[in-house]
């Protein structure tokens, strides 16, 4: 049990399990930096995983279907700018609505586009090698690069301002919701791209397969305090857990696997109820547009 | 957060979003009956023949709209005390679970009189104890309470289905032990459709909140904490203990809402029982604008469109209709400060 734990395919699995939440966690960390309440995860996801098996099944390419879960994940991420920047919705309701717009018209794209109710065509992903997925390599990259960016480019500049002075912003003669869209954007295709891995690790798109994933990332945005890197790390550690569980169902040690499942979770909510929600504050414009 | 939402805004104004909201998602759905090849006047006018002339579909849409209109008052009392509360899901499985359990446990000979309280009770306490766990998290450690009700959703779903493995699942399946028959609510009897008694009781929920919420000082309380905490605090409103109780009776009202499916309807506890109804009384409680008139008007419409859509299945995939229960909700989003954003035609003319 103890040692299976070290093994390669462990950390291999736990990898895997991991690209999704993380991607999709940075994607959100940073539209939300930059003032846009990012509730929409799970639509990014579950649209980029359906979009992501849908071109890969058309074109043979596990890198087109990437590609198109990329674009997928921009798609929705611009509906949602629209109605939260353009329209001045509420952002947390625009981001409900999506998740619940994605779940039916995914199924509905399933039904118009392969006549099925619960499956994609099978597609070929990128193999069970970690290193040969550039999934894997996206996300890594993104953990490194994102903080970066965040600190040091044009682009992270004008983002950070959007989230917390956005009058700032305007004082320079730069429009705060230019730069959200900028940031948003990326951060779409960032969560697109979790959506494929979800769909090419499993070989083909199911329905509803993002199964809350959208909304744990987000928790994870909140908990690390809006840092793309801690978010991805929050995020490696549900993997651990999720991972974890795997080996107790087929080790099987006396812990029920459906509680041992719910760890993650549970520390979440004591982490927050014991060091309290306001550690670190949230953007300031964040929601307030 | 959601100032638009919330009562006090102008009572025509709300109307319009609503209708808009409502014209375009007929407007969408009627786009996508083209993409399928179905000429979107007969699939609304098939739609609406089957709803409202056949009784089974008929009460399907009473069925969907009781337990809608449940979650969606739940959503709404903690929106109008200013909590965001997605956790309506968690806490309606909380509610299945327990109304389940006591359903089961109760001797066979138990008279409904007593039987059908304790099992009420049973669904709106387990339901307000995950609601009030929420709302102490926010209040006391200023937890947000969009990650807190995240988190509750998933630990609440994982405890059930251990409950049910461990005690609750008979012999390999996923259904549990039938609750005794004294707990059973009866059917309406619209031609073998769910539609049961729990919708009497729904009826009495609405008609209570909406005398607590515009005729009881406790209902000024939690409207006045939702609209201005600081002024609220300053009128000696204890704003905390306010949002702790909304947050317990948002969680109770969800979890009644499982009274729907187990004490109406299934008669046992099963996986899944009643999933997405939590979520989608999100929906239900921004489409009502908050009131609980409103919210019963929403709710039957959201239940049309899942019994419509049901109906017409053969023609248009029923996934059609359940899109469009989001299209709605983002419409209403983005009607909402648009309308407002028009000049008040009365200050206008002033």
């Amino acid at each position: 049990m103890i040692e299976s734990l070290f093994s390669i395919a462990f950390f291999a699995q736990v990898i895997r399990i991991a690209v999704p939440y993380a991607l999709a966690a940075m994607g959100g960390a940073i539209t939300e930096r930059s003032g846009v309440v990012d509730l929409a995860l799970e639509a990014k996801l579950l649209f980029g995983a359906f979009a992501a098996a849908a071109f890969a099944h058309m074109t043979g390419s596990a890198v087109a279907g990437v590609l198109g879960g990329m674009f997928a994940g921009m798609l929705v991420t611009a509906v949602q700018l629209f109605c939260a920047l353009r329209l001045r919705a509420d952002q947390v309701i625009v981001g409900i609505a999506l998740n619940v717009i994605a779940l039916g018209g995914t199924r509905f794209l399933l039904q118009l586009v392969y006549h099925e109710g619960a499956n994609s065509p099978p597609v070929n992903g990128f193999g069970h090698a970690v290193l040969a997925n550039p999934l894997v390599w996206l996300a890594f990259v993104a953990a490194v690069a994102l903080p970066l960016a965040i600190k040091r480019t044009r682009w992270g500049l004008r983002l950070r301002a959007a989230g917390d002075r956005p009058d700032a912003l305007v004082a320079v003669g730069v429009s705060p919701n230019r730069a959200r869209i900028a940031a948003a954007l990326v951060g779409g295709a960032l969560s697109g791209a979790g959506g494929a891995q979800l769909a090419l690790a499993v070989g083909g798109f199911v329905a509803e397969m993002s199964g809350g994933r959208g909304y744990i990332a987000l928790a994870m945005v909140i908990l690390a305090g809006w840092r793309p890197l801690v978010a991805a790390l929050a995020c490696a550690g549900i993997a651990f857990a999720e991972a974890f569980n795997i080996q107790l169902q087929v080790s099987s040690i006396g812990i029920p696997h459906e509680l041992a499942q719910l760890a993650p979770y549970v520390l979440t909510l004591l982490v927050i109820g014991i060091a309290g929600g306001r550690r670190s504050p949230p953007p300031q414009s964040l929601g307030k547009l | 957060m959601i100032a638009w939402l919330r009562p006090g805004a102008n009572l025509r104004r709300e109307f319009e979003a609503a209708a808009i909201a409502v014209l375009v998602a007929i407007a969408i759905g009627s786009v996508l009956m083209l993409v399928v090849g179905k000429s979107p006047a007969h699939v609304w006018s098939q739609m609406l023949r089957h709803v409202f002339s056949e009784p089974y579909w008929f009460g399907y849409m009473l069925y969907r709209a009781t337990a809608l209109a449940l979650t969606g008052l739940a959503v709404a009392i903690a929106l109008d005390a200013g909590m965001f509360n997605i956790g309506a899901e968690g806490q309606l499985t909380a509610g299945v679970v327990a109304c389940a359990v006591i359903g089961t446990a109760l001797p066979e000979a138990t008279p409904a009189i007593v039987a059908v309280p304790v099992c009420l009770l049973g669904a709106a306490l387990a339901g307000g104890i995950v609601g009030g766990i929420i709302g102490v998290l926010r209040v006391a450690r200023g937890a947000h309470e969009v990650i807190t009700s995240i988190m509750l959703n998933a630990i609440v779903a994982g405890m059930a289905l251990y409950l049910g493995n461990v005690a609750l699942f008979q012999g390999g399946t996923t259904t549990g032990k039938t609750i005794v028959s004294g707990a059973q609510l009866p059917l309406l009897g619209l031609s073998g459709s769910s539609a049961n008694a729990t919708l009497v009781i729904t009826i009495l929920v609405v008609a209570l909140v909406w005398w607590l919420r515009s005729r009881t000082t406790w209902g000024m309380a939690w409207l006045a904490v939702g609209r201005d905490p600081a002024a609220a605090r300053s009128v000696g409103i204890d704003v905390g203990r306010v949002r702790i109780l909304a947050m317990v009776g948002s969680g109770a009202l969800a979890g009644l809402a499982a009274v729907n499916f187990v004490m109406g309807h299934k008669h046992a506890f099963e996986e899944g029982l009643g999933r997405g109804t939590g979520l989608l009384g999100i929906s239900v409680a921004l489409l009502g604008r908050s009131h609980p008139i409103g919210i019963a008007v929403a709710a039957l419409l959201l239940g049309f469109l899942s019994a419509g859509g049901l109906s017409v299945a053969q023609e248009v995939p029923k996934e059609l209709t359940e899109m469009l229960q989001g299209v709605v909700v983002l419409a209403v989003a983005c009607a909402g400060p648009w309308v407002r954003g028009k000049p008040n035609p009365v200050k206008g003319a002033a």
